[in-house]
């Protein structure tokens, strides 16, 4: 088992006959995940990469009964196609494009509201099951199927961090890029949930970085739930050069959170393992399961 | 993308937003005329840079004559100045907005901005906007009320009227208010805008509200489709090395430091920044190499590195990716090195894709590398390359 994924799922590209959208199809395919059709308004009933390709999500989840979509469109139509396939009530998204407006995704969240669609990104670098499928762009070969649920903001620090896991003779059992922008679908949190269900998942480990306050949420509700399972975090950001502001919202908004302090010290307070350097979180998270065992 | 507060005024007028009559000047002289022109009890005379913090800082002046005025954008324009919002090197100021004093009967402070943890359009108010608005925050002292008006789309004025009441306002004061966080609701959509900031918000004698101040932020991945105000841009105002950079899919930022530092993608970029740090060395930039960079722009982004004196040796850490293959940095320096001429110690660690063909790229054009095996060791040996 994994979580978001299985041998079911069955991909649709949307912007797959785009450069990104044909270079990334073609390399998911070969990992061998089930790319079924492509989507790309005005190339109804044409094929590219083997693939029927539909002007519309309802037309191509209908004849090939795709359940998952990953975007490939470029940032001016990223909200309008995100839409549709919340619209289609297509189960899950995967939203790569990079530099979405703010104000588009805000229209995004407000489509999911009610609806059953589980949206991850936008700039996100995909989800990775490890030996079922794999629905993003990231680097592979140095995954391993396995126990170690992997929750990031950062598509850099994820490869690095799942090289690292490997390297500590453990595995993945899924790594998902809840996306680096301030608005996006599905967020650390609900994805900490998930594998707290997934009974192949025996650790979890967050990566997280300035800005925001997601990894605080996040702090508080495994400090509500005590979860079982051993979570250890890499916050990173902690020397960044800070950004110049302007006024005062921000501040007043955010009471002191979206600093690394801040989250480290919300993370420790709910008793998360706080890896003590970037270079160490596959070692940390494998000591925290060996002291589990003893 | 931060607007100056002349530009930021002048956009919300154009929404029906009322701010104080005024204009910029670039010389003292101007200064005088506008004054002169400005039917006032008193002047403002304000230093446009971007950055919050101005009116501690010295950076805005009331004053009685235009006489005065003149004297207060002599002293202003042409120096920097630092507050505790722009970072220890200041702004040069290279402009004032003269303007003319508001009757003040009192003050608000009111913000809307994209709150991402609700993903929604908020707007934020309290009695008594002022300069010390944070300081008296984190004392306790601040009562902010919150209002949220959904995706933006749509007006919400029972919330914003509820907002109002919340403040202190009430009668034809109440409904101004309503109506003018209305406009400012169709400025934030229409422009794109991630942050609109009005502290003071100014009610007059006559009890009509006035911007007095206003900071706006358009949201830079909607500039594509805002390019009106995208020609607000001053170039003068960036540092001309990160937008270069930037156009060559590079986020580059100079720090004060002797380690040049590549790394491609932010997180890793930043966990490469904590490890220099942890290990004692003192990076000279940050540096992610997105994944659509080619080879030439990494070239340039190297060329930066090796043009800085302060850069005593280079730190390379690079994850190789489906998009970026770790030879495509390994020619980047290549390049950089032949362009320059100049060498410099140079610690890499190499990991994920084509790490064995960026070891040849290195041999081939001659680059001398320090390989480490991990990130920790590549940190202590180029700290210790610099001591």
């Amino acid at each position: 088992m994994a979580i978001l994924l299985n041998e079911d799922t069955r991909v649709l590209c949307q912007g797959m006959t785009g450069w990104a959208g044909s270079h990334h199809t073609a390399v998911m395919i070969e990992y061998g995940t089930r790319v079924v059709a492509g989507v790309t308004p005005g190339k109804g009933g044409r094929f590219h990469l083997g693939l029927p390709v539909f002007d519309t999500v309802t037309d191509a989840m209908a004849a090939t009964k795709a359940n998952a979509s990953m975007i490939f469109v470029p940032p001016d139509n990223a909200a309008k196609a995100m839409i549709e396939a919340i619209e289609a009530e297509m189960p899950l998204i995967v939203a790569i494009t990079e530099r979405v407006p703010v104000l588009d995704m805000l229209r995004v969240r407000d489509a999911l509201k009610g609806s059953s669609t589980i949206l991850v990104g936008p700039n996100s670098q995909g989800i990775l099951a490890p030996g079922i499928c794999k629905m993003g762009v990231m680097a592979t070969g140095s995954e391993r199927r396995g126990g170690i649920g992997v929750i990031s903001r950062s598509a850099s620090l994820t490869s690095e961090i799942t090289q690292q896991i490997t390297l500590a003779g453990l595995g993945q059992s899924t790594t998902v890029g809840v996306g680096g922008d301030a608005v996006h679908g599905l967020g650390m949190r609900q994805c900490f949930e998930m594998f707290l269900k997934d009974p192949q998942t025996e650790g979890i480990v967050l990566i997280g970085e300035i800005g925001g306050s997601e990894e605080e949420d996040l702090a508080d509700f495994i400090r509500e739930t005590r979860p079982s399972i051993p979570v250890v975090a890499l916050i990173v950001g902690i020397h960044a050069p800070r950004e110049r502001r302007m006024g005062h919202a921000g501040a007043l908004n955010l009471k002191g959170r979206g600093e690394a302090d801040a989250k480290i010290k919300a993370l420790a307070a709910a008793g998360v393992v706080i890896a003590s350097s970037p270079h160490l979180v596959g070692e940390t998270i494998r000591d925290c399961l060996a002291r589990k065992a003893a | 993308m931060k607007l100056h507060e002349f530009q930021s005024k002048r956009l919300l007028s154009r929404f029906g937003v009322l701010v104080p009559a005024g204009r910029v000047a670039l010389t003292p002289d101007e200064a005088r005329y506008i004054a002169n022109d400005l039917d006032g009890r008193g002047y403002a005379v304000k230093a446009q840079i971007l950055a919050g913090g101005r009116g501690r800082a010295g950076g805005v002046r009331l004053v009685q004559n235009p006489g005065d005025v003149e004297a207060a954008a002599r002293d202003l324009i042409g120096r920097r100045l630092v507050t505790e919002q722009s970072g220890p090197e200041g702004h040069p100021v290279k402009r004032v907005l003269v303007e003319t004093a508001l009757p003040i009967a009192s003050t608000l402070h009111l913000s809307l901005f994209v709150d991402s943890s609700s993903a929604e359009l908020v707007a934020l108010a309290s009695a008594g906007g002022d300069m010390d608005i944070e300081e008296r925050f984190k004392r306790g002292e601040l009562k902010l009320e919150r209002a949220s008006l959904g995706d933006g789309r749509t007006a919400a004025p029972d919330e914003v009227a509820s907002l109002g009441a919340r403040v202190g306002l009430e009668g034809a004061v109440l409904d101004a208010f309503v109506a003018l966080v209305e406009k400012l609701r169709v400025a934030f959509i229409e422009s794109d805008a991630s942050l609109i900031e009005i502290n003071p918000l100014v009610i007059t004698d006559a009890g009509t509200l006035v911007a007095a101040d206003a900071k706006v932020t358009i949201d830079d991945n909607a500039l594509f489709r805002q390019q009106d105000i995208a020609a607000f841009q001053d170039e003068e105002d960036l540092d001309e090395t990160e937008v270069s950079a930037q156009r060559r899919q590079l986020n580059y930022v100079r720090l004060d430091g002797d380690i040049g530092l590549a790394v491609n993608g932010a997180g890793l970029g930043l966990a490469t920044l904590d490890m220099v740090r942890a290990a004692g060395g003192r990076p000279a930039n940050f540096m992610d190499i997105r994944t659509t960079a080619k080879s030439l722009d990494v070239a340039y982004g190297f060329g930066l590195l090796l043009k800085n004196p302060a850069v005593k040796a280079i730190l390379i850490n690079v994850h190789g990716g489906g998009m970026q293959p770790c030879d495509t940095i390994a020619e980047g320096l290549g390049i950089a090195m032949r362009r320059t001429g100049r060498a410099c110690p140079t610690i890499v660690r190499l990991a994920g894709k084509n790490a064995d063909f960026a070891r040849n790229r290195f041999a081939n054009f001659g680059c001398n590398v320090i390989e480490c095996p991990d990130m920790w060791s590549a940190a202590v040996r180029a700290v210790a390359a610099v001591r």
